[in-house]
């Protein structure tokens, strides 16, 4: 089809043409155009139905704020719905779809709810779908979720990339409008730091979309000398196709910055979309205006639009978006439409001001105090009723209308923070109040400051007076001559007339008669209005709708507009997609990732990896064979039992504390005492919280006189050490203690089992017999003939155990070392599995046990927790609630059948005793299947449990439908003497 | 030092350092610096910064990093520094620092708690405002910070205009060296 819409001029290039399909048939448009601009061009106005009624629509905006003209765009996993036709750029292939009707866009059948109308009021859901309750999840809320929406889902991974990133300046400035530009350049010369965003493609705002002349040029060709100007200076960023989403705490913003979407496929690397944070001191609104509709009976056909965009679709984009149209207006901007068009060529049949006072304007038929009171036209208009001044009535069949009912100031981001707009009656609209973000001031028509004139000035003023309060002194620029006209308004926001409906929110469907019932059933409050009959919500949060509903409550309440109220809008200002919100974090780069020191071998050897954290740790290492993971770990822990097995540990937390009061410190944090150990020697220690409850356990070692190194476990490393960090600088900034993490700089092993003590003395360099080295000992020694490595003799397995550290970087030649050294003993190296299962059968708590609800008390640790000195959590758990004797007891347990697998999380119910909480007495912490017993295992807390060993009692658990009956034991199954760990 | 028969692995897990190159970046693995830390113990300030200018160890204000012949430092915390010295010469640095320091500092290897990642190219800022929130057009050379990148606690020192260091956790080195590479693709 040819573009039998176009006209001459307009800011696109005529010299290119780009080929794009709507629904399948193809047209074509120009660079500069948007796929809302190249589709009028083409005659299509019909653009989309609407939400509830699916009415037929076509654009009523130019820009951002669009309601109605959602499609969407591309195909296959790149489509994506609810996409602005308004805003978006046209390129070469584009493929755009309508959406929301079925089985066509010209035909849609769900059109007949447009018939059921006067049922499908406000509030409808709210009235209809309350009985039966029955029915709520099974029947109403999958009826209601399948009508509602726009679009639809590829259901595919999103093929893109998104990137996110931070931004510093002195001055940002939101908008590149006349107003933004005369205050970036303000700064820019100054010398300031600035960011100058806009969400179009090009600078200019509205200079783009008018004839206005700012000085001897055109106010389009200003813009793009101004810009060419910025782009000069380097302290300046010009970012287009970049929208300020929001104003957050501190000067910050967020923004989007559209890298790819212009483009039919991102370059190589390149992200689609950026997500920046914004880091300003001052800012400076100047997002401009937004033309507001009147309200009128059937004001949604497609061809009837915001007089403004029009006019911008004519001087910008070279479209006449009919050719018979009409302009209905109650302002000198609505007059100012009219003027353009008929200068463009375009027949204007009538100018219809509801002004009767208005001055006349000659050269067109201007209907003073006159309304359209209707329209028609199945899927695009034909023609409109328009009531006269004296009360008759004449049909202007046109196919175009332009409505103009004021400019509201852009003011979204000012009232981001419950920033409240004040009304300005001068202007019949609201404009930013004082109590905005802080360091965000407005100007230009955001400001309510709409001749070019007053945009310039206030541009510049506004960035002299931002840059002043940094210390930067500006000078204005020099304002060249530029149109200031008046504001000239007389407010009307719907036209009494006729029984039909009359929109004022067309992307749901919102009509005068909607306010008026929310009205008569009470919902008078806006933000009551607003959630009664979804004025303002959905993709385009209201921005031509809010301020017309808002006027017509006041009305009916009697109230003038600042009393009633306004909602105020929430960040994201336009929608976001949700890639450019998760950045680079998506699929195995979610979140980073740390790897063991033995992880090339590990994963040379076919091991299976468990996220511990963001640690990566072997699980378990499967052998040719080996079909179950059981098969792996009952063999990993049967040959460190009877011989040796090799662990990865480094994960554990590892913290070095010096200081010449670095054992009283550590006599503070943790329930034992720890100044009295001697130079290499390694204690078990219990640390409490505040509360008494325990918070991680672990060993540390005394390297030096003032030298110790504190273990945590895996999870707890990060917490230990903060809290450490806060003891030290907070509680006691008096001791003499030094704190840095060394979990990273060392690959420690453990090596455990019989044979632990012949593998190590193949590689350590010294002697580590039972007489140089015994239980408990640790040192500084070295390995493989002279590397420095440190050793501790700590058992977590219950077996002769040593840890062994070297650095890092050695991490991988130590794992195979160790591994080649252990061949001629069997030697396994054993996962986390393996390792769960050994310091089960020990007895030994771990994270299932350490659930932050447990005393010492609780794990049979009491005794632990020393009296003869002051440490956190010991008063606390002296608390009488916590130290009842029949108080929660770690225990053993094991099946009375040993052919029964207990579960975990299972409860203890005593026999005879019914299911039901008040008969639980406690549960299973940790089950694990113990191949030296030939049955499962479990620790658990049980009432008392310490005074019930030998007792028969059921495990149960609900979920997984299981009931085993089983005896309490000692919690530690294997070598309850300790005898293997001192051999 | 001593001929033992362990072969280092670099952070990546290689056996040499890689280094990764996109338009104008070259991003290199370093592995042959050795760090301590350096913290001054209580009462001892006067002493301690005498020790170090003795050995020539820069003691740089918070934010920035400060070079001599043999040893560079950057600010860590109140009277704490890390101090980067030559590995070849300096594997066992704590041996080679205890004696000139004496009680006067806690010292702990840090060697390998840390992956460098050194990025040379023009136009870096660029590259790394898509990784910190560090304000890098406002920092000259010589300065240094710590910072998140990819959700990793990470130094970056900025040697010149053309060259920074990361410093990162080297257990998450794999995952900082894709960050890097994802920022250079994004931005060049």
């Amino acid at each position: 089809m040819t573009q039998i819409r176009r006209i001459s001029g307009g800011r696109i290039d005529r010299s290119k043409t780009l080929n794009f399909t709507f629904d399948g048939k193809a047209y074509s448009g120009h660079p500069g155009d948007t796929l809302a601009s190249a589709l009028l061009a083409n005659g299509v106005q019909l653009m989309g139905r609407s939400f509830k009624y699916h009415r037929p629509r076509g654009p009523i905006a130019s820009g951002s704020e669009e309601p109605n003209a959602l499609v969407e765009l591309r195909n296959g996993a790149r489509q994506e719905p609810n996409t602005r036709a308004t805003v978006a750029e046209l390129f070469e292939g584009l493929e755009a779809k309508s959406q929301n009707r079925w089985p066509s866009l010209s035909f849609d059948a769900m059109s007949i709810n447009d018939r059921l109308s006067s049922f499908l009021t406000a509030g409808f859901y709210y009235k209809t779908f309350m009985w039966p309750a029955s029915l709520w999840e099974k029947l109403y809320e999958p009826l209601i979720r399948h009508a509602a929406g726009l679009g639809s889902l590829s259901k595919q991974d999103d093929p893109d990339s998104y990137d996110k990133g931070f931004l510093h300046c002195d001055l940002l400035v939101i908008g590149a409008g006349p107003s933004g530009l005369a205050a970036a350049l303000t700064a820019g010369r100054a010398g300031a730091r600035v960011i100058l965003a806009d969400e179009d493609f090009t600078f200019g705002g509205r200079l783009n979309a008018e004839t206005l002349a700012i000085g001897s040029d055109s106010g389009a060709d200003w813009a793009v000398k101004t810009a060419a100007e910025l782009v000069t200076l380097p302290n300046v960023r010009l970012m287009s196709r970049t929208t300020i989403l929001g104003a957050f705490d501190h000067g910050i913003y967020s923004a989007v910055e559209r890298v790819s979407d212009h483009l039919a496929v991102p370059m190589d690397g390149k992200p689609r979309q950026i997500l920046w944070r914004i880091y300003s001191k001052r800012a400076i609104l100047t997002a401009g205006a937004i033309e507001r509709p009147i309200a009128f009976e059937n004001n949604d056909r497609p061809g009837i639009m915001l007089a403004g965009a029009l006019r911008a679709y004519a001087n910008r984009w070279g479209v006449a978006v009919g050719d018979r149209l009409a302009v209905f207006t109650n302002n000198d901007d609505g007059v100012r439409s009219a003027l353009d068009l008929q200068a463009k060529g375009i027949n204007v049949e009538a100018l219809i001001d509801t002004r009767a006072n208005a001055a006349t304007v000659n050269g067109l038929r201007h209907i003073r105090g006159g309304e359209v009171v209707n329209s028609s036209g199945r899927l695009g208009l034909t023609s409109i009723t328009v009531r006269m001044a004296n009360g008759g009535t004449d049909i202007i069949p046109v196919n175009a209308l332009g409505v103009s009912g004021g400019w509201n100031p852009n003011l979204n981001i000012a009232s981001h923070q419950r920033g409240r707009p004040v009304w300005d009656d001068a202007i019949a609209a609201f404009v930013p109040g004082a109590d905005g973000p802080a360091g965000l001031s407005a100007a230009g028509a955001a400001s309510g400051a709409f001749s070019t004139h007053a945009a310039l000035q206030t541009g510049t003023m506004e960035a002299v007076k931002a840059l002043a309060a940094l210390g930067i002194a500006a000078k204005p620029i020099e304002i060249p001559k530029a149109e200031d006209a008046p504001v000239s308004i007389t407010p009307i926001w719907y036209v009494r007339s006729g029984k039909g409906r009359a929109w004022i929110d067309q992307q749901n469907d919102v009509t005068v008669k909607d306010v008026k019932l929310a009205h008569q059933e009470n919902f008078r409050s806006v933000e009551h209005l607003k959630r009664y009959t979804t004025l303002g919500m959905a993709t385009d949060q209201g921005k031509t709708s809010n301020i017309l509903g808002l006027a017509i409550m006041a009305e009916l309440t009697g109230k003038p507009i600042p009393d009633t109220g306004t909602t105020i809008y929430r960040p994201p200002y336009t929608p976001v997609a949700m890639g450019a919100l998760g950045g680079r974090s998506r699929g195995e780069h979610f979140k980073p990732t740390r790897l063991t020191p033995s992880h090339k071998w590990a994963t040379e050897q076919g091991a299976i990896f468990v996220e511990v954290g963001m640690w990566l740790r072997t699980q378990w290492v499967p052998k040719p064979g080996e079909t179950t993971w059981r098969q792996s770990v009952d063999r990993e822990v049967s040959a460190t039992r009877q011989s040796v097995g090799i662990c990865d540990v480094t994960t554990l937390g590892k913290i070095d504390i010096q200081g010449t009061d670095a054992g009283l410190f550590l006599d503070r944090v943790y329930a034992n005492t720890f100044s009295t150990l001697g130079f290499g020697k390694v204690r078990y220690g219990l640390m409490l919280r505040e509360d008494g409850i325990v918070m991680d356990d672990g060993t540390t070692a005394r390297l030096g006189e003032h030298e110790y190194v504190m273990t945590t476990t895996t999870a707890n490393a990060v917490p230990v050490f903060r809290h450490l960090e806060y003891c030290r600088q907070v509680l006691w900034p008096d001791l003499d203690v030094q704190l840095i993490s060394t979990t990273e700089a060392w690959a420690q092993y453990s090596v455990a089992g019989p044979n632990a003590r012949k593998l190590l003395e193949k590689l350590v360099d010294q002697d580590i017999s039972n007489e140089a080295f015994p239980y408990m000992a640790c040192g500084e020694i070295s390995v493989c003939g002279g590397l420095r490595a440190r050793l501790f003799r700590i058992s977590f397995s219950g077996e002769l155990a040593y840890e062994i550290a070297v650095p890092t970087r050695y991490g991988d030649a130590m794992i195979r070392a160790l591994v080649e050294a252990g061949q001629e003993f069997d030697a396994v190296v054993y996962g986390t599995e393996a390792l769960g299962v050994m310091r089960v059968e020990k007895g030994h708590v771990a994270g299932n046990e350490l659930n932050g609800q447990s005393t010492a008390l609780n794990m049979g640790l009491g005794k632990m927790v020393s009296k003869k000195k002051d440490s956190i959590g010991m008063v606390l758990s002296q608390r009488e609630g916590l130290n009842q004797d029949d108080g929660l007891r770690l225990v053993g347990v094991k099946p009375v059948d040993p052919s029964k697998l207990l579960t975990a999380g299972s409860h203890f119910i005593a026999h005879g005793k019914s299911t039901v909480a008040a008969h639980d007495d406690g549960w299973l912490t940790s089950v694990v299947f113990s191949p030296n017993l030939g049955h499962s295992i479990a620790l658990g807390y049980l009432k008392n449990g310490s005074a019930r060993l030998g007792e028969r009692i059921r495990t149960i658990n609900l979920l997984a439908k299981t009931e085993v009956e089983v005896e309490i034991v000692s919690p530690h199954f294997i070598d309850p003497e300790g005898e293997r760990l001192r051999a | 030092m001593p001929e033992h028969r362990l072969k280092s692995l670099t952070p990546l897990g290689h056996d040499k350092p890689k280094t990764t190159t996109h338009g104008p970046i070259t991003i290199t693995e370093i592995v042959d610096v050795a760090l301590a830390s350096l913290a001054i113990r209580r009462d001892q300030a006067k002493a301690f910064t005498m020790a170090a200018t003795a050995i020539g160890i820069p003691l740089p204000e918070p934010g920035h990093y400060k070079a001599n012949s043999t040893y560079r430092a950057f600010w860590l915390g109140p009277e704490q520094w890390m101090v980067e010295a030559p590995f070849a010469s300096h594997e066992d640095i704590v041996a080679v620092l205890r004696p000139a320091f004496g009680a006067t500092a806690s010292i702990t290897e840090q060697t390998d708690a840390w992956v460098r990642f050194d990025v040379v190219g023009s136009d870096l800022p660029t590259m790394f405002e898509r990784l910190c929130a560090f304000d890098l057009r406002r920092h000259g050379s010589g300065s240094s910070t710590r910072t998140m990148i990819e959700h990793l606690g990470c130094y970056i020192v900025i040697h010149s205009d053309e060259k920074f260091s990361v410093i990162g956790p080297r257990s998450s080195a794999h995952s900082i060296d894709h960050a890097l590479l994802t920022a250079a693709k994004s931005a060049f």
